[in-house]
């Protein structure tokens, strides 16, 4: 098991025709994922190596089958891809693009969750996920993960998602599904979502998750494992030694009140019950404690 | 992008939220002419991107010329917590009947914009905040509805301004509700909104952030740039479009995102040593941006040695290797580095690297083990 994606995943790539696009598609193609069409108005009738481009998300899903759709065009074009995908009757959007203006992050956030609520979206300015062995949709360089769990992974960096990946690879510790949720002001995917999935997920039994300074997503993450999780979790969050951002005015203040720092984040996860790593080596010592003791 | 408070009324004036006159200035010459012109008394007020300027000094009532000039000299120069003043905004003082806060900005937990608005206004609405949650009003707002007219003068109805400042509250904030979104911000704020003894309801200060992505659709944005007081590393840095922030260590780093830039940090205080800067690449960096990063990091006097941390995803292992070379044959760097390479064509890089090894080029496999050989010839630096 797995959650979001797995073998059966099929995925469309808004932007598939673009460099980027065109790299990432055909990686994750050749680890294995069904990437079933590109889409572009400009380019449809032609491929790409095999993958044959659409002209919209609609036309995609209806000679393909596709259930999923990574989304990698440029930021001024996302939110519109976003809404295609979802309109299309896209179950899994995940948006890897990376700056995207927050008000139409929240816009088209605010729009999924009123008129789609069956379009689940991961992202913005993700990573994407993987599920070693079976899809991967995005920049996860897969590689390094072994397969078959018993660990589910979430992260809100990037790069520290690959980090986490590493750690458990290295130690022989496979993976059920490996998320990146990004680290945007409005991401389509909370850590609890994550959560809330591993924790259904009978093949999932421990879960690391790697947060990092800034938000509440870590302090409302350790509100849910204290009530609702039984599966043990491991964290590490980055920026104990980061300065202080200048922020200007007061109202980001007022609404966080004393959460935000790596400290704040690491003793209300503490107190929720997980063992916290100081670094990302360590944390993957203490889930290898875990899993060991499983 | 932060603005200046001058800037941030100019901005306001623009979605019609009534703001005092005033001028913009850069001279005392120039200060005491806008403050004649104006008419006394007036407000000298420092521009400076930080909190706390009044209590600094950095605002005097103004009675007649030869004040003007005094307070505009004094100001002119002056140092609030590290952030110099180069321009005065001289604006016609108000009575002030009441001060109120108000603001818009994204609350991160709800997913939806949050607006604020309190009858407490002033300096020490934070205070207000922790100690009487309830003397602020809060109001939701859905971005796909917008803000209507009948809950924003709901909202105003439950934050208990004195009555004559209704109309003028509610009409002032549907108006800053538009400058939050169709002027992409993400924070607008006014603290203190006032009320005249006139019943008049106009903002007195202004405190806006805009949204650095959606600068594509702003060129008019172009007009409020490049007036931050950036350090020579910060400024060689902005010009390579590098996410830099300046620290005082030795151990210069590269990392690539945010949250590994940070965990490098991390890790090199955590083996003893300490960091002279956070540097994110970004994603899909290429050979040039490595060579530019490598310029910003060999520009500090600090730095011993430099911490190349990379875990390519969408950054290519071979293109970072391409750019350290270039960076070694375009500058004499000073310090050593220690590179760590793993992800995405990480093997490519490694090969490329594999001739320029030496002992001012020092490849490790784990990032553990790289920030332990950082720091120990950073300390081998020191010593020298």
């Amino acid at each position: 098991m797995s959650i979001f994606v797995d073998e059966n995943t099929k995925v469309v790539v808004q932007g598939l025709t673009g460099s980027q696009g065109r790299f990432y598609g055909l990686r994750n193609r050749a680890y294995g994922t069904q990437v079933v069409a590109g889409v572009n108005p400009k380019k449809a009738g032609t491929d790409v190596e095999g993958i044959p481009v659409h002209a919209t998300v609609k036309e995609a899903v209806a000679d393909t089958g596709a259930n999923a759709s990574m989304v990698i065009v440029p930021a001024p074009g996302a939110a519109a891809a976003v809404m295609e995908a979802a309109e299309a009757g896209i179950e899994l959007i995940v948006c890897l693009t990376e700056g995207i203006p927050m008000h139409d992050e929240a816009m088209f956030f605010n729009r999924l969750r009123r008129d789609f609520p069956g379009t689940h979206l991961i992202g913005p300015n993700c990573p994407g996920l993987l599920t070693p062995g079976k899809c991967n949709i995005g920049f996860i360089p897969a590689e390094v993960a072994k397969e078959g769990g018993p660990v589910g992974i979430v992260s809100r960096s990037g790069t520290l998602t690959y980090q986490a990946l590493k750690e458990l690879g290295e130690k022989g510790i496979g993976v059920t599904t490996c998320v990146g949720i990004g680290g945007d002001p409005v991401p389509g995917t909370s850590f609890i979502d994550c959560l809330r999935r591993f924790e259904a997920d009978p093949e999932t039994r421990a879960v690391i998750m790697f947060g990092e300074i800034g938000g509440s997503a870590e302090e409302e993450a350790a509100a849910f494992i204290t009530g609702e999780m039984t599966k043990p979790v491991v964290a590490y969050v980055a920026g104990v030694t980061a300065p202080p951002g200048k922020k200007m005015g007061h109202a980001g203040a007022i609404i966080s009140g004393s959460k935000g720092t790596a400290q704040a984040k690491m003793e209300a996860l503490r107190a929720a019950g997980v063992r916290v790593g100081l670094n990302p080596t360590e944390a993957g010592d203490l889930m290898a404690e875990v899993v060991a003791a499983l | 992008m932060d603005l200046f408070e001058y800037q941030g009324k100019q901005l306001f004036a623009r979605f019609g939220i009534p703001v005092s006159p005033g001028a913009a200035v850069s001279s005392v010459d120039a200060a005491v002419e806008a403050a004649d012109r104006l008419g006394y008394p007036v407000v000298v007020k420092a521009q400076v991107q930080v909190g706390g300027r009044g209590k600094a000094g950095g605002v005097k009532l103004a009675n007649n010329t030869e004040e003007a000039r005094t307070h505009a000299s004094n100001i002119l120069g002056m140092d609030i917590k590290g952030h110099v003043v180069r321009v005065l905004w001289i604006e016609k003082a108000s009575d002030i009947e009441q001060e109120y806060y108000a603001s818009f900005t994204l609350d991160r937990a709800a997913k939806q914009h949050l607006g604020m608005l309190s009858a407490r206004g002033g300096v020490d609405i934070e205070q207000v905040a922790a100690e009487e949650p309830d003397a602020i009003a809060r109001i939701h707002i859905d971005p796909v509805d917008g803000l209507p007219e009948d809950a924003c003068r709901e909202w105003v109805t439950r934050a208990r301004l004195d009555p004559r400042a209704t109309d003028g509250a509610v009409a002032i904030l549907l108006s800053l509700y538009r400058a939050y979104t169709e002027g992409d911000a993400d924070l607008v704020e006014i603290n203190p909104l006032i009320l005249t003894p006139e019943g008049n309801v106009h903002a007195l200060d202004a405190k806006v952030s805009l949204d650095d992505n959606a600068a594509y659709r702003h060129p008019e944005w172009s007009e409020f740039g490049g007036q931050e007081s950036l350090d020579r590393r910060e400024q060689l840095a902005k010009e390579r479009g590098l996410q830099y922030v300046g620290l005082d260590g030795t151990v210069g780093i590269i990392a690539n995102g945010a949250g590994l830039a940070m965990s490098t940090c991390d890790v090199v205080n955590q083996v003893g040593g300490s960091p002279a800067n956070f540097l994110d690449i970004g994603g899909g960096a290429n050979a040039d941006v490595m060579a530019g990063a490598l310029e910003v990091i060999n520009s500090d006097d600090n730095v011993q040695s430099i911490f190349i941390n990379i875990f390519g995803g969408i950054t290519r292992g071979e293109e970072v290797a391409k750019g350290i070379v270039q960076a070694l044959e375009r500058v004499e760097l000073r310090a050593p580095i220690v590179i760590r390479l793993d992800g995405t064509n990480a093997e490519e890089g490694r090969a490329i690297l594999k001739d320029h090894e030496s002992d001012r080029l020092v490849s490790k496999p784990t990032m553990l083990e790289a920030a332990r050989t950082a720091v120990e010839l950073a300390g081998a630096g020191e010593a020298r």
